[in-house]
């Protein structure tokens, strides 16, 4: 059996509202609330990055990794939002949080699901017998023009998954993926913020790519929704989530529990997995879990995981760290995300 | 007698996985298709299209549609910003006029959705006066200019404005090659954002990709062969100012105005005589002031005319205004708007129409208008 062994989070205290933003364009929050469903988002402070969340986020899944650090020897890091432009994040993690030098260290980029592909790959290499123990993090303070749709849900956040064969929280059943030349959202060299396609990012982009992929999973596994307790899609908004939930036929019950994007925002690779942590705090041993990344460029990973009795061991708690929380205007946003 | 015997439109709307010349292409080929027609018929091809040279970097677009036809015929692209496909089909009438027994296609295509909104308005603001440019001056600025002083001037609201909105919607909702087929309330539109005030979303048309094409001839014996044919009464063309500063007047377009009067003058039929009418909406304010321009209704009535809904399919009135859910609804690829506004006549008065039909309609009327109306062409077909 191979799966994920500990998990850690972090998301900063820091939280702008809705309206906030809104507000500061002449736009009226209510419509922007009712069209993106998200009230307000975290914000990462003028002392954080995409590298001191994953030191966080690794440290919480390290606090309940039993085994020797030395037996970690795949160090990944998913962002969009790297410290470095050329030189890897995933090395000074791995010395930040005391991993041995025999390590594979690798940065993986695919817009938001640059984690979800690397821990496909850290999954093939502990199969292979390559390591007993694989640290996939994904992380990202996420970026935004001023006065973009996009400024309402780019947030900041952390996900780090312990992957291995031993002491699985949750299982791996299966995965796929589903990959096409769609450009959608992109950020070029030397451009600071990202860009998007506005409506081509729907249709043809997030949703063709996760129906395409979670199709070929159920199929594959001879499984329906209905055998699922719980369902994960990343979330740019929290309405697209919903929706493809309803195409694939998921109700609103299995997948209310992973819609954190309305109070969180959308932390890019770290999206989707943070709805998977929000999940584990009810989860129990036999429940089945549906989980979609995507990737703006695009891809959609899939996996379905099997929860097994380990989680009562090494269950976090992600509603109480949500609780500590502090709210900022928009002149301090734009100081903590360094536009000003 | 010059008679449109053809008529091909594709979907408008977000058609991402098209090109412009996939669109052009098909409907060059589906046109000649459903009317049994080769290309080697074609004597000549004219083609409305304002953005591509801006945006695509596509400026060449004869020799690109001669590669797609496989003939070295004449091809003549015509830019005259959202009035491209009404002045190409004018030019296409006069080549007609000049020229006996001859076939041609009035293609009309735009390609808009792929890029980003900064990118279009800026584009599309280059039909506009370089000083006003300058500015800061948009489209939806300048006609919520003409909104501002047209609803003060006569006592009206943003309520009277919605109604045609919402009129076109309804019509969009009867036409499947429409990009919006959803009915909306008048609450709807004034609930809408603002754009630039008193100007909202609903009240503007969208940027839509898309194509049409017809067939225009003068060959007898095609016409005596065509299943479906209407008549050319009349097509006219007028130029006034690029600036609104330099125009008399601000309530109306002083092109459309000219260009009516040459219209109905020479086609011999008078404002009573028509049943369907295309107008240009590009927003709402541009259909009221074109009623009133087009000598339908007088100067300054036509924000209450509006609110009556007698133009709108099912309540009985004489006359029906876009029935394809004009470029509110039906959607606003430029350089084919001109050229599906005919179509749409075209359906109207040989029974094609389907669910959005006209009653005993005979004599129909188009209204293409260029930037916020440096030019008009009005063009008159009967059956």
């Amino acid at each position: 059996m191979v799966g994920i062994v500990s998990y850690g989070f972090y998301l900063p205290k820091y939280r702008i509202k809705i309206e906030e933003i809104a507000h500061q364009w002449g736009k009226n929050p209510k419509e922007i609330k009712q069209s993106l469903l998200i009230e307000e988002k975290t914000v990462s402070s003028f002392d954080e990055d995409s590298l001191t969340m994953a030191y966080e986020s690794s440290s919480m899944a390290l606090s309940h990794f039993d085994d020797e650090l030395s037996k970690i020897k795949i160090v990944f890091f998913g962002s969009e939002t790297p410290v470095y432009a050329v030189n890897p994040t995933s090395t000074i993690l791995a010395e930040f949080l005391g991993i041995e030098k025999n390590y594979l260290a690798l940065d993986h980029q695919f817009a938001c699901k640059a984690a979800t592909g690397a821990m496909m790959s850290a999954l093939g290499l502990i199969k292979s017998g390559f390591s007993d123990y694989a640290l996939v993090c994904a992380s990202d303070k996420a970026t935004a023009k001023t006065h973009d749709a996009l400024e309402y849900t780019a947030a900041s956040g952390a996900v780090s998954l312990i992957l291995g064969k031993k002491d699985v929280l949750l299982e791996v059943v299966d995965f796929t993926t589903y990959s096409s030349d769609t450009p959608d959202f992109w950020r070029r060299e030397g451009i600071r913020f990202p860009s998007h396609g506005g409506r081509f990012t729907g249709k043809p982009s997030y949703f063709a790519h996760i129906i395409g992929a979670s199709k070929k999973l159920l199929e594959k596994n001879k499984i329906t929704v209905k055998d699922f307790n719980y369902g994960v899609f990343h979330m740019p908004n929290g309405k697209f989530p919903q929706e493809v939930a309803k195409i694939l036929g998921f109700s609103l019950d299995q997948i209310k529990d992973g819609l954190v994007v309305s109070f969180l925002g959308n932390s890019y690779t770290a999206s989707a997995l943070m709805g998977l942590m929000a999940i584990l705090d009810k989860a129990k041993a036999g429940d089945l879990i549906f989980f979609a990344s995507y990737g703006s460029g695009a891809g959609s990973d899939v996996f379905i995981f099997k929860v097994t009795q380990e989680i009562e061991k090494k269950r976090q708690n992600f509603s109480m760290i949500l609780k500590n929380k502090k709210y900022i205007d928009y002149s301090t946003y734009l100081k903590f995300m360094k536009i000003i | 007698m010059i008679s449109v015997i053809g008529f091909y439109q594709t979907k408008f709307g977000e058609l991402w996985e098209k090109s412009l010349f996939d669109l052009v292409k098909e409907t060059i080929s589906s046109i000649l298709k459903e009317n049994q027609l080769s290309i080697e018929e074609i004597d000549a091809i004219f083609f409305g299209n304002m953005l591509s040279g801006v945006l695509e970097n596509n400026l060449h677009s004869a020799a690109k549609i001669a590669e797609i036809i496989k003939k070295n015929i004449p091809i003549f692209r015509i830019e005259s910003a959202c009035a491209s496909g009404g002045v190409a089909f004018y030019l296409a009438k006069q080549y007609l006029e000049a020229n006996s027994n001859k076939t041609v296609l009035v293609i009309g295509a735009e390609k808009m959705t792929d890029f980003s909104p900064e990118e279009i308005t800026q584009a599309l603001a280059g039909a506009a006066s370089g000083d006003e440019q300058e500015v800061g001056l948009t489209f939806p600025g300048a006609y919520a200019l003409m909104s501002n002083f047209y609803l003060k001037e006569y006592g009206y609201s943003e309520e009277n404005l919605a109604y045609v909105a919402v009129k076109n919607h309804f019509h969009g909702s009867l036409n499947k090659k429409a990009h919006f087929q959803k009915k909306i309330t008048l609450n709807d539109v004034l609930k809408s954002t603002y754009v630039a005030y008193p100007i909202k979303v609903l009240d503007s048309s969208p940027i839509s990709d898309g194509a049409a094409g017809l067939i225009l001839t003068n060959d007898r014996d095609l016409i005596k062969k065509a299943k479906n044919q209407v008549k050319v009464l009349a097509s006219e063309m007028a130029t006034d100012s690029i600036s609104l500063m330099e125009r008399e007047r601000i309530d109306e377009i002083k092109t459309t105005k000219i260009a009516a009067k040459k219209a109905f003058s020479s086609a011999k039929v008078d404002q009573k005589d028509i049943q369907v009418a295309e107008i240009h909406d590009c927003f709402t304010i541009a259909e009221i002031l074109a009623m009133e321009d087009l000598g339908f209704w007088r100067k300054g009535e036509g924000g209450k005319r509006v609110k009556d809904q007698e133009t709108m399919l099912g309540n009985g009135g004489k006359l029906i205004i876009n029935s394809s859910g004009g470029l509110k609804a039906a959607g606003h690829p430029v350089g084919a708007t001109g050229v599906k506004q005919i179509g749409e006549i075209y359906l109207q008065l040989t029974n094609q129409a389907d669910n959005r039909q006209v009653k005993n309609a005979h004599y129909g009327l188009t209204h293409n208008v260029g930037g916020s109306g440096g030019t008009a062409v009005v063009t008159i077909l009967a059956s």
